[in-house]
């Protein structure tokens, strides 16, 4: 008993130890980086941030934004990097939690961060965006979709937001006379999916089309679709609208396949990588058409040779996850260089500064070409509706 | 006078020591000691061990599992920031309000541990860790599902999408399914987690040192001999189990009025974060009230403060935790740990 006591009595020593050894390099770190800010030319590199899920189910978009971002970085400071300096970049684990990711984005404020790239989901983004608003650091994500990510204005996002990807798909199904009679989909459990289907059904509304049936599933039920895509079939849909990740469409398509049901498909971003998904046959995934920011086939010059550079580092085809942390990271650079934002400016002067940069600077991204922002913080970019013709990506004009 | 300090003297020690912890972390935060990463984390910890103490007080006290008590918190959490939302614009004193948050919270986790308890706790076995195990996921399945806005005409509510809730363009969405409530008034602080903290141990503490927390320790050591002697063992156990679930409520409160964004996703609501809380009583030992503080601080701490080792981090955590495991409950470290001990105390005794 006396020596559980004596264990507990060390324990919480080194406990309190470690805080007080936390406390004491970060005041270091703190007072270096201010003592920086008057005294000009110590710090030399501009410290950017990034946070996003690199472990746990959603690692696969964290890991992907941090290798697009991390390859932006490389390329960056190899070409002699913004206004002169070079960029740092850490990237912290936020385990798609939101409550880590407030942990994240402080461990990043006590590293010396100026900006951050993040975060990668949208809860997460939504809590963290509330406390930089607070710090009034400059937050740029690249895939947070929900509309309160971008909700102050120190935030801005890289990726289409939920309600514009319904708009956009309601609005080409209609506009192309694609079908009459339209079935949709959706992943009731997650934010991506149920949002875009509510913006899909309010733009329907004012379409030529009509939506006939609308069914749900959730994440505990997302291997057997025979039940929504029969409902689909008996309504008479030509279309069915499959707002969610490609993972689940290609069980959708497998199923539709096994039912002798052949409406046409229509995808959103999320669709992107399906001809991937292992032990797929990418015979029925013809015809699907989707929207999407980013296609890894396309003839363009810049996004051929990010796919190669991404391949050669990283050993594996980069997604749209990808794709806008490297957009994300060239936009920062821009805005930068627009402001002429120097490596001893405080983190408020860079946001300050930022904010109205962001809203001049176009990019000539691989997400879109002449990418511009709005003070709101979202993206103005046309969407890329893609095809898949004989087993690879196309794009349609 | 003799017998009854040294529960006294215990229970000080306990208070004296969140006393000291609140005061050496104030006084760094106010001369600017603190990294923002361990000021963030301050308001969380309070929550976390506010849950490890009363989950300690089921699992320790009564002797029974609970697998659920994510689920308490969900309900304090959910309840107390929809609350807070509704009535930012009416209530503009955040004190007042977040007192009625709380309260609300634990009414709302209280009663759904009455509930589950009356048919439940009758039983005798593994049954309460079945039904809270399942709890907790049916309660995070129901917040995913539900809808409720408001507008000039009232509340609307949904368990279909918020389209079905047929607002007026004027209207607000309060709880929106998966994407559970943002924007609630970030109220928590680390002066009020500490009080209730205090608050808490002290109800748990003079529960335990209560005429009733000696019939609850009774029914767990021997249930056949405390209702020979004629303890009403259902009320008895309903009583810890329902007050464990209202201070879990708290604890609810806590974490939602800490972050903008309020989501119930297995990570922090569902079985992880039971367990996770499990996690901390039965290191910090069971029944031990001190070391279910001490378990929780070191437990979130631990991989916070490992961030430097990015992508080693969760390796370590997870080693440390079986260690320590081992070390604490192992048959063989506690044989170990007693010949130390008793060594320790012989050399002493030598030395005077």
């Amino acid at each position: 008993m006396k020596f559980k006591k004596v264990v507990s009595a060390v324990l919480l020593a080194a406990m309190t130890m470690t805080c007080m050894a936390g406390c004491g390099s970060n005041s270091d770190s703190q007072s270096g980086s201010g003592s920086s800010n008057s005294s000009s030319g110590s710090g030399d590199t501009i410290k950017i941030g990034g946070i996003g899920p690199v472990t746990g189910s959603a690692a696969v978009y964290g890991m992907a934004v941090k290798n697009g971002a991390e390859l932006a970085v490389k390329e960056i400071n190899a070409a002699g990097g913004i206004n002169g300096a070079q960029i740092e970049f850490d990237f912290q684990d936020d385990e798609n939690d939101a409550e880590k990711a407030v942990n994240a984005y402080n461990t990043l404020k006590d590293w010396g961060t100026q900006a951050v790239l993040g975060t990668v989901t949208s809860a997460p983004c939504v809590a963290v965006g509330e406390v930089a608003q607070a710090d009034n650091t400059f937050l740029l994500t690249p895939s947070g979709t929900a509309v309160d990510c971008v909700k102050y204005d120190n935030a801005f996002r890289v990726c289409f937001s939920d309600p514009m990807q319904g708009l956009e798909s309601a609005k080409y199904i209609g506009e192309h006379n694609l079908a009459t009679k339209v079935a949709a989909i959706y992943d009731s459990s997650d934010v991506y999916s149920s949002g875009i289907y509510e913006a899909f059904v309010k733009e329907a509304a004012n379409q030529n089309f009509e939506i006939v049936a609308a069914e749900a599933f959730t994440k505990e039920s997302n291997s057997d679709f025979s039940v929504q895509l029969q409902k689909a079939k008996d309504a008479g849909a030509e279309l069915v609208f499959l707002p969610f990740y490609y993972t689940e469409a290609s069980l959708v398509l497998k199923q539709a396949a096994g039912m002798n049901y052949s409406p046409m498909f229509f995808g959103c971003d999320g669709m992107d990588g399906i001809l991937a998904v292992k032990g797929f046959d990418a015979e029925l995934a013809n015809d699907l058409v989707f929207l999407s920011p980013f296609t890894p086939t396309s003839e363009d010059e810049a996004i051929q040779k990010f796919v190669t550079d991404f391949q050669e580092a990283y050993g594996e085809t980069p997604n749209q996850f990808a794709a806008d942390a490297y957009d994300g990271i060239y936009a920062i650079k821009a805005a930068m260089e627009q402001a002429k934002v120097t490596p001893d400016m405080s983190v408020t002067d860079i946001c300050d500064a930022l904010k109205t940069a962001m809203t001049e600077i176009t990019i000539d991204g691989v997400t879109a070409k002449s990418l511009t922002w709005e003070a709101s913080g979202e993206p103005s970019k046309e969407p890329m509706v893609v095809k898949i013709a004989d087993g690879d990506y196309a794009v349609v004009e | 006078m003799k017998n009854r300090s040294k529960t006294t003297k215990n229970n000080i020690i306990t208070y004296i020591m969140v006393i000291l912890l609140f005061a050496v972390m104030q006084t760094l935060v106010s001369t600017g000691n603190v990294s923002s990463l361990l000021k963030g984390l301050l308001v969380p910890l309070c929550a976390y061990i506010i849950l490890a103490v009363s989950l300690n007080l089921t699992v320790g006290i009564l002797g029974e599992l609970s697998l659920g008590h994510a689920g308490f918190m969900c309900v304090g959490a959910f309840t107390s920031a929809f609350f807070s939302k509704c009535t930012a614009d009416l209530i503009p004193i955040s004190g007042v309000r977040y007192l009625l948050a709380l309260l609300i919270g634990a009414a709302a986790a209280g009663l759904c541990g009455i509930l589950i308890g009356i048919p439940v706790l009758r039983l005798k076995g593994d049954y309460l860790a079945i039904v809270t195990l399942a709890f907790g996921e049916i309660i995070k399945n129901i917040v995913n599902i539900l809808f409720i806005g408001r507008d000039e005409n009232g509340f609307h509510f949904s368990t279909k999408d918020s389209l079905s809730l047929g607002l007026s363009p004027e209207g607000e969405v309060l709880i929106n399914g998966p994407q559970g409530i943002t924007g609630t008034p970030q109220d928590s602080s680390f002066f009020i987690g500490v009080v209730l903290i205090l608050v808490t141990l002290f109800i748990v503490l003079n529960l335990i040192h209560s005429r009733s927390g000696r019939a609850i320790m009774a029914i767990r050591d021997n249930r056949i001999a405390a209702e020979s002697i004629g303890i009403n063992i259902t009320k008895y156990k309903l009583m810890a189990f329902s007050i464990s679930a209202a201070l879990a409520g708290v604890g609810g409160v806590i974490y939602a009025h800490n972050l903008a964004t309020l989501t119930a996703q297995p990570k922090n609501f569902g079985y992880n974060m039971s367990i996770m809380i499990l996690v901390f009583v039965v290191l910090g030992g069971i029944g031990n009230i001190r070391g279910s503080i001490i378990a929780a601080i070191v437990l979130t701490l631990l991989p916070e403060l490992l961030r430097g080792l990015s992508d080693y981090r969760m390796l370590i955590y997870a080693v440390v935790l079986i260690v320590m495991m081992l070390f604490n409950w192992s048959p063989k470290a506690i044989e170990w740990r007693e010949k130390c001990s008793a060594k320790w105390k012989r050399n002493k005794q030598k030395e005077a």
